[in-house]
């Protein structure tokens, strides 16, 4: 009885499954994060993924440097004011599904430094999926982090995580974040003067 | 130097400080020595040609400027800034500080870069923090807030907080 | 470089790419600078005309923070500052308060500060090393170097609680005693050490990959090192034998037997093998310092200014006082103003404190040995090709936290 058991009987190789679970399977056993180590945090990170604490085995083999070819952005290390706009844009050009893990108390809220010159958090910038306290956390806080990370991919649906269409990525970002300064003066900076490379199909802008 | 160094030891900064103020009165203001330390003012004008003249061997040779840093007084001193140079000579393992002292209403200074070019940056940092102009300095812009930032951020009337939080708009 | 060819001029481009100069921006997101720093590129090919580094953008304005914390509060700042020689950040801060106050530090504080200085050292070289080769291509030596790395963080945690940011140095001493067995561990880690610093010799040093991209790339001469204010290992590999613990010594260094390693080259392959000699000499001045260690205490004596024991906090009452005015309202300090310089992993860390008599600093300055290494880049730069500056950022072996502060 139950289709099941006549597959079960009748072709023996087959596994049944949501298609969910297997692409959920598949996205959370290779999570490759992007390189993102911005203070002390990073160093606790590059501790992470050393010998004595493998994050290899949990599938974060590669560190990708390009964001195009990266899942998750670990947010490790206090964002600062210069430094938001360029966080924003990583993050813009990774391609979906991507998830962003914020490690550390800076990241998470700021941390020790109250003050003008950092952002306090990082979930003003980007959407945060897991959060990470601690000064620095230790590696094995992070590896936890990952594998709650897993749970959350897991539970998620293939719908969640479209790519947008190609005509409302033409209208994406803000040119001309970051300063050229050849012969430059003393007065401020004018978005006119900078040159801005051609936005890409994949970059949106997603309202916080 | 024709004064100052008639023994066989060289000379320690407060003797080259008590030396170069006999040789030229005007170059040297005021000189503490406390915690082990020398300190001179010196006034703007002359503030390039005493850093000269301290890089000869004869005057001490400190040929390392280890620091330039701008320090706010306060909001109602007057002076209201100053400026202060931290010496070191490679040779001869002694240092020495200098002060300049400058009203709110002129914060202009000559900049030492032709004497010893890794006071570039340091001034620049100086600009960006404190708001003291460098004359003469050949590249003077933001280094380490963002370019378009409004005021210096380590002035005693800036706030702690800055004045808004940071929003991506 | 245009080349002679007849274009009709209905063919003419408007963009000829080899007649000019190309600016691109490295960073600040990139695996190879080692932080958050940019550096603006204009190339000709690949050959680099003009380098600029634009950095900022790990600002957090901690010199402000300074001015509003009690010098005691300020100790967990400056861990944050050179993350990988936290220790060393301390230690300036701690001895620059301490000059001001004019106070006299146990003997058994300054041969534990000694100790630990000298581990945060390898410390900071292994992971200099570790990223430095692995920007070059060599990816088992960071893997090696950091597990090397864990045995020497397990040391400090075991001490101060905290294996990146431990704060364990105070104003008057240390934070607390060291745990029992710990001098069997630091010999343990010494004994396993060599061995491991042979293996990178093997690597690397023998390695002719290794010796083809350092030597003869980002050459600086001893008179221009000065001039822009170079110091540490960048300075000691141009041949300009000077150490700060030679030259001003502190915190006992006077005492202890080393050698300051120098080489003449002046290009990275010389600043590489100045640093893999530091490591050893470190590794001569800790078992100097075990040998050294007597029992004894390891606060000053200085009731007002110095936590006291925990037992005695709870049996006695002037304790009791003292311990809550100096945690509660800070300890004034005597107006005046101090530098101190010390050598850090990276060069001379100098500290400036002005104090306006009060519990919290009028004006702190961290002068970065990063900081001024850095602003060097545009000199070396000069005529290298792209995988070269790679190659010297790595070897002015530069912490953004530092920079940027």
């Amino acid at each position: 009885m139950g289709i099941e058991n006549i597959i079960g009987e009748a072709l023996p190789e087959v596994l049944t499954t949501r298609l969910d679970s297997l692409i959920n399977w598949a996205r959370k056993s290779s999570l490759w994060p992007a390189t993102f180590g911005l203070a002390c945090c990073a160093i606790e990170m590059m501790n992470a993924t050393s010998s004595r604490n493998d994050l290899a085995r949990f599938g974060a083999e590669v560190f990708r440097a390009s964001p195009r070819q990266a899942d998750v952005m670990i947010v490790s290390g206090r964002v600062s004011r210069k430094m938001a706009p360029v966080l924003r844009r990583i993050y813009d050009q990774m391609p979906e599904p991507k998830w962003v893990i914020s490690m550390g108390a800076c990241a998470t809220s700021g941390g020790v430094f109250d003050n003008y010159a950092i952002v306090q958090g990082v979930d003003k910038i980007v959407p945060v999926d897991v959060y990470i306290p601690g000064c620095p956390p230790r590696p094995e806080m992070l590896i936890h982090a990952v594998m709650m990370l897993q749970d959350k991919v897991m539970k998620d649906s293939v719908r969640d995580h479209k790519d947008i269409p190609e005509a409302e990525a033409r209208h994406a970002l803000t040119p001309g974040t970051l300063p050229v300064t050849d012969g430059s003066t003393l007065g401020p900076a004018t978005a006119e003067s900078r040159p801005y490379t051609i936005a890409s199909r994949h970059e949106r802008r997603r309202s916080s | 130097m024709s004064a100052g160094l008639q023994n066989e030891q060289p000379a320690t900064p407060s003797q080259l400080v008590t030396a170069l103020q006999s040789e030229h009165p005007d170059w040297v203001t005021e000189f503490t020595e406390a915690l082990g330390e020398v300190t001179a003012v010196v006034p703007r004008a002359y503030i390039v040609e005493v850093c000269s003249l301290l890089k000869t061997p004869a005057a001490g040779e400190f040929n390392f400027l280890a620091d330039l840093c701008g320090v706010d007084r306060g909001v109602e001193e007057e002076p209201r800034f100053e400026v202060n140079y931290h010496l070191f000579s490679t040779i001869r393992y002694h240092r020495l500080r200098l002060k300049v002292l400058l009203s709110e209403n002129d914060v202009h200074v000559p900049t030492v870069t032709g004497v010893w070019r890794t006071a570039n940056w340091h001034e620049r940092e100086t600009y960006d923090l404190v708001g003291i102009i460098f004359d003469g300095h050949p590249d003077l812009r933001r280094i380490l807030l963002p370019d378009d930032w409004q005021g210096h951020a380590l002035r005693k009337d800036f706030p702690l907080r800055g004045y808004e939080p940071y929003s991506l708009k | 470089m245009s080349t002679s060819v007849n274009i009709p001029p209905q063919l003419e481009v408007v963009d000829r790419p080899l007649d000019t100069q190309m600016t691109i921006s490295m960073g600040p997101q990139h695996p190879s600078t080692h932080g958050v720093l940019r550096i603006e590129l204009v190339l000709d090919g690949e050959m680099v005309v003009k380098a600029t580094p634009d950095i900022g953008y790990l600002h957090t304005g901690m010199e402000k923070l300074f001015e509003y914390k009690k010098y005691q509060q300020g100790i967990v700042i400056t861990d944050r500052m050179d993350y990988l020689n936290p220790l060393g950040n301390n230690l300036a801060y701690v001895m620059a308060a301490e000059k001001l106050l004019e106070l006299e530090i146990p003997e058994r504080a300054q041969t534990i500060r000694v100790l630990f200085c000298e581990l945060q050292r390898i410390a900071s070289h292994l992971v200099w090393l570790g990223t430095h080769a692995l920007d070059l291509g060599a990816m088992t030596v960071f893997f090696y170097c950091f597990r090397e790395r864990e045995k020497i963080l397990n040391l400090i945690e075991a001490a101060s609680g905290g294996r990146l940011t431990p704060s364990y140095f105070r104003i008057g001493g240390l934070m607390m005693d060291l745990p029992p067995g710990f001098e069997r561990r630091v010999k343990q880690f010494l004994d396993g050490f060599p061995k491991a610093l042979d293996d990178f010799k093997k690597l690397l040093t023998g390695n002719r990959i290794f010796q083809k991209r350092t030597q003869d790339i980002g050459r600086i001469s001893a008179e221009d090192a000065i001039d822009w204010g170079l110091s540490g290992p960048s300075l000691r590999g141009s041949g300009v034998a000077l150490d700060i613990r030679r030259a001003n010594p502190y915190s006992g260094y006077e005492n202890y037997d080393f050698e300051i390693a120098t080489e003449p080259g002046g290009d990275v392959w010389a600043r590489y093998l100045v640093r893999m000699r530091e490591m050893e000499e470190s590794q001569k001045i800790v078992t100097q310092a075990l040998s050294r260690l007597r029992s004894g205490p390891v606060k000053a004596d200085a009731p007002k200014v110095v936590l006291p024991d925990r037992e005695a906090m709870k049996t006695h009452m002037d304790a009791l006082i003292h311990h809550f005015l100096i945690v509660a309202e800070g300890f004034d300090v005597p107006q005046g103003e101090v530098y101190h310089a010390i050598e850090a992993s990276k060069g001379e860390l100098g500290v400036y404190i002005k104090s306006d008599g009060g519990p919290k600093p009028f004006r702190v300055h961290f002068r970065g040995p990063s900081f001024v290494n850095l602003s060097a880049l545009p000199d070396l730069c000069r005529g290298a090709m792209i995988a070269d500056v790679v190659a010297i950022i790595g070897s002015l072996d530069i912490v953004l936290g530092e920079i940027d502060r």
